[in-house]
């Protein structure tokens, strides 16, 4: 059953049903780490100082503050992306030149509304709709790499300086990515079954005729699927988190893997390539991290290559792109990610 | 009345074919309802976001999982 067949049908009723939420969650969120105290401390006599203790304390504060987050950022990032639809962003890129068009690609992933398990259908949609390959691959680029969750969480956790930085090389990585493959000549390297591919019909675009409600309806929905989708991973970076925060001594990471440390940023990527999680599930992690003195570039190039770059997105654009253009894909983007790393380190560090 | 539902197998097609099922189920009609998997015969529809709909080889959705009210609506409509 859908979460929004479980609010009441009638327009007041779910009204009073999402202010309620509201309510909720806001109490929630100002009470939480007092919650904990006092269930942890006074509740269960826990020793405020003990090691075990601080973890548990973490991952349940961390599991509650986060799920909040998530909530209002899906939300209000549904709602509005409801506006945006792949079908207008392609009939926007189409006709483009490179350059301007690998410029718009990029800027257009971050807005537009876009699922990494559509990659396939969308790429097929957009080469059929004459976007230059180069430019196709500046919008799959961006969109997985600085998605909603990521801009929300790192502006609400590390601040807007942080997260300016992470959007704006997020989406130059994006433009110079797809630009360079795209002057690489890379249509040999795309299955040939792609140009073939005939468009019938006439699309329908998805963000038309929607009436306020249904976007609010649409925002509410997209909370529980998504939720239900990632909390495993969200359960997983929250515990790893909330063991680094209890466990690992401050110095830890500063003696190996501090700002000046020539290997941190490129075996960070290394680790985050091949790693499949989301913006979310990997938010507690880079946290703890950067409590216990990992610089924020490193951290940032990290997230960039687990979000930007995993397996299971490999696999499937492997049905369109052949090995060569895949392993020219990885090893751009991971080039860019690794720049941008450094880049940060000396930038944050001054 | 033939029924496609677009998708490559994510949760959000299955969680459609069963709106989709529900609706026809309430709206007492028979239709075969298939399973479209490959990304070229989605991509043919001009569907970027899956999952979607087709009936009798027309998209009457793309991109979102709806209730299965709405489906009936759609479907109600489409008959008529």
């Amino acid at each position: 059953m859908s979460l929004l067949e479980r609010v009441p049908e009638t327009r007041r009723g779910r009204w009073l049903v999402l202010t309620a939420a509201a309510v909720v969650g806001l109490a929630l969120y100002e009470l939480n780490e007092h919650l904990w105290d006092w269930v942890l401390y006074d509740g269960l006599g826990l020793d405020p100082s003990g090691r075990a203790t601080e973890t548990i304390h973490f991952f349940l504060y961390d599991t509650i503050k986060i799920t909040l987050l998530l909530v209002l950022i899906i939300f209000a990032v549904t709602f509005l992306r409801s506006y945006m639809s792949v079908e207008r962003t392609r009939a926007m890129l189409g006709g483009r030149r490179e350059g301007v068009g690998n410029v718009m690609a990029a800027g257009l992933g971050v807005v537009t509304p876009f699922c990494s398990c559509s990659a396939v259908p969308a790429f097929i949609g957009f080469v059929a709709a004459g976007v230059p390959i180069g430019v196709t691959l500046s919008f799959l680029i961006a969109s997985p790499m600085v998605n909603e969750i990521a801009i929300g969480m790192l502006l609400t956790l590390f601040g807007v300086k942080i997260t300016a930085l992470y959007v704006s090389t997020g989406v130059l990585i994006a433009i110079v990515a797809g630009w360079i493959l795209g002057r690489m000549g890379v249509e040999k390297w795309v299955e040939p079954f792609v140009f073939e591919t005939k468009l019938r019909g006439k699309a329908i675009d998805p963000a038309e005729g929607l009436t306020f409600d249904d976007r609010v309806a649409m925002g509410v929905e997209e909370v529980g699927t998504i939720l239900r989708k990632i909390w495993s991973y969200l359960l997983v970076g929250i515990g790893l988190g909330a063991v680094i925060h209890g466990w690992v001594p401050t110095e830890f990471f500063t003696t190996y893997a501090g700002p000046g440390s020539t290997f941190g940023v490129l075996v960070a990527v290394g680790i985050g390539i091949p790693l499949y999680s989301n913006a979310a599930g990997i938010m507690p992690l880079v946290q703890a991290l950067y409590e216990r003195g990992l610089p924020m570039g490193t951290l940032l190039a990290f997230m960039m290559a687990v979000v930007a770059l995993s397996l299971p997105e490999m696999i499937l654009l492997r049905r369109v792109l052949k090995p060569q253009l895949l392993a020219a894909y990885v090893a751009v983007v991971a080039t860019g990610i690794v720049a941008v790393g450094y880049l940060f380190n000396a930038v944050l560090a001054t | 009345m033939i029924i496609k539902v677009l998708g490559s197998g994510c949760t959000n097609c299955q969680n459609l074919e069963k709106a989709t099922r529900e609706a026809l189920a309430q709206l007492g009609l028979h239709a075969t309802v298939e399973h479209v998997t490959d990304p070229a015969d989605i991509a043919s529809y001009g569907v970027m976001r899956t999952p979607g709909l087709v009936v009798d080889e027309e998209v009457v959705l793309s991109g979102r999982v709806p209730t299965a009210s709405s489906v009936r609506e759609l479907l109600a409509a489409r008959i008529g």
